[in-house]
């Protein structure tokens, strides 16, 4: 008990930025009309690479000779990349055959 | 005081992520909406790449390469897929970043070193150091074991898609499977943050668990339902990058990754209700269909 009170104590903050970010999701894309379900969730999926930040801190903090995290972090922050480049690209195009369909 | 700049010009690029998505929402401003959200994913990578941090090694030539090489294939693949092979491909892009949360999430964890965070960082006040249950542990378990279960997942979901796995793969019992899998990462978890020191072994074991049980919860669940599955395993791995956040103690991460979860989870079941179904009888109906 005493280890969640603790908890909650020492991380009020970030609790209510994550309180307030959820809502904040569920907000912006409450009323997006069924055709846009696809490019939406592929959009957002590309969002989600900001994991890639991570994987960039983690190299950073990373010692010359630590290979095995140096390596580990390489093939990190290029998956990473794969989904951030790759996603906004293909929503992209998503959504230029959308715009030309329309016309 | 260069803390403060860091984490001013990340809110910038939240912002940024926030109109984004909400351009996204909209038929009209669609493409805007996704040139914006790229726009603010390029500022916060530029930030983490040059933010000013003391005892840092940087190592920029590790993460340029890293760079170079991931746009480089995740450009062409988005260039090359046909049009018709754009969910699979989603679903692949999806799992990569899975698998960055669980890498992340599984070399934070090996490094771990409790001697010398623990005296720092410690949740525990009253002394007793002697153990790994801390917010840091926490956090990398949860990233490791989201990440493995989006990344395994994605992989499945894919293969349905295009057609090089069998559309209805029945494992036996697949609701006890699933079940003894939750249990069991749940009980490694315990054990490893009850530990005194990192568990390499145990560490190895709950990361295949992981992988294991994302396979466990998509496989048996068909090919139509695919898109919804996708969806979700996309807020999943919004939630794979808040949770990677926490460990850095990163807004960026932590608050894009939570809107991709909230706004993920959300779009899963406006999918649902557009396909008539509802999220409970895809998870369930596909968890059922052997039994």
């Amino acid at each position: 008990m005493d280890v969640i009170l603790n908890f909650i104590a020492e991380n009020l903050p970030m609790i209510t930025i994550l309180t307030l970010a959820t809502f904040v999701g569920i907000e912006i894309i409450a009323k997006v009309p069924t055709v846009l379900h696809t490019p939406l969730m592929s959009g957002s999926n590309a969002i989600s690479g900001v994991v890639v930040i991570g994987a960039i801190l983690l190299i950073r903090d990373a010692k010359p000779d630590e290979y095995l995290t140096l390596i580990i972090g390489f093939l990190g922050i290029a998956l990473a990349m794969i989904n951030v480049v790759g996603g906004f690209a293909v929503t992209n195009r998503m959504l230029e055959m959308f715009k030309k369909k329309k016309k | 005081m260069e803390r403060h700049i860091t984490d001013f010009l990340y809110l910038i690029s939240i912002v940024v992520f926030i109109f984004g998505m909400k351009g996204l929402s909209s038929p009209a401003t669609a493409r805007k909406g996704n040139l914006t959200a790229a726009a603010g994913m390029g500022l916060a990578i530029l930030i983490a790449l040059f933010s000013p941090a003391e005892g840092s090694f940087d190592n920029h030539i590790w993460i340029i390469a890293g760079m170079v090489v991931g746009s480089a294939i995740g450009l062409v693949s988005a260039k090359r897929v046909a049009m018709t092979k754009m969910p699979e491909m989603v679903s692949l892009f999806n799992g990569l970043g899975g698998a960055t949360a669980m890498l992340i999430g599984f070399i934070e964890l090996k490094n771990y070193q409790p001697a010398v965070i623990s005296t720092v960082k410690s949740l525990l006040s009253n002394g007793e150091a002697a153990s790994l249950m801390n917010g840091e542990v926490f956090s990398s378990i949860f990233a490791l074991i989201i990440g493995a279960v989006s990344f395994s997942g994605s992989l499945i979901a894919w293969g349905k898609l295009n057609g090089s796995l069998r559309d209805n793969i029945k494992l036996p019992a697949p609701q006890i499977v699933n079940l003894v899998t939750l249990t069991a990462i749940i009980a490694l978890s315990v054990m490893i943050m009850n530990g005194e020191e990192m568990n390499f072994a145990l560490l190895l074991i709950l990361t295949v668990l992981g992988l294991f049980y994302g396979v466990a919860f998509v496989s048996p669940i068909g090919g139509g339902d695919m898109p919804v599955v996708i969806s979700l395993l996309n807020s999943f791995t919004g939630v794979g990058a808040a949770v990677a956040g926490l460990i850095y103690g990163n807004n960026i991460m932590i608050i894009g990754g939570i809107l991709v979860g909230a706004s993920g989870t959300i779009l899963t079941v406006l999918m649902c209700e557009a396909m008539n179904r509802s999220l409970i009888s895809v998870i369930v109906g596909g968890l059922g269909s052997s039994g």
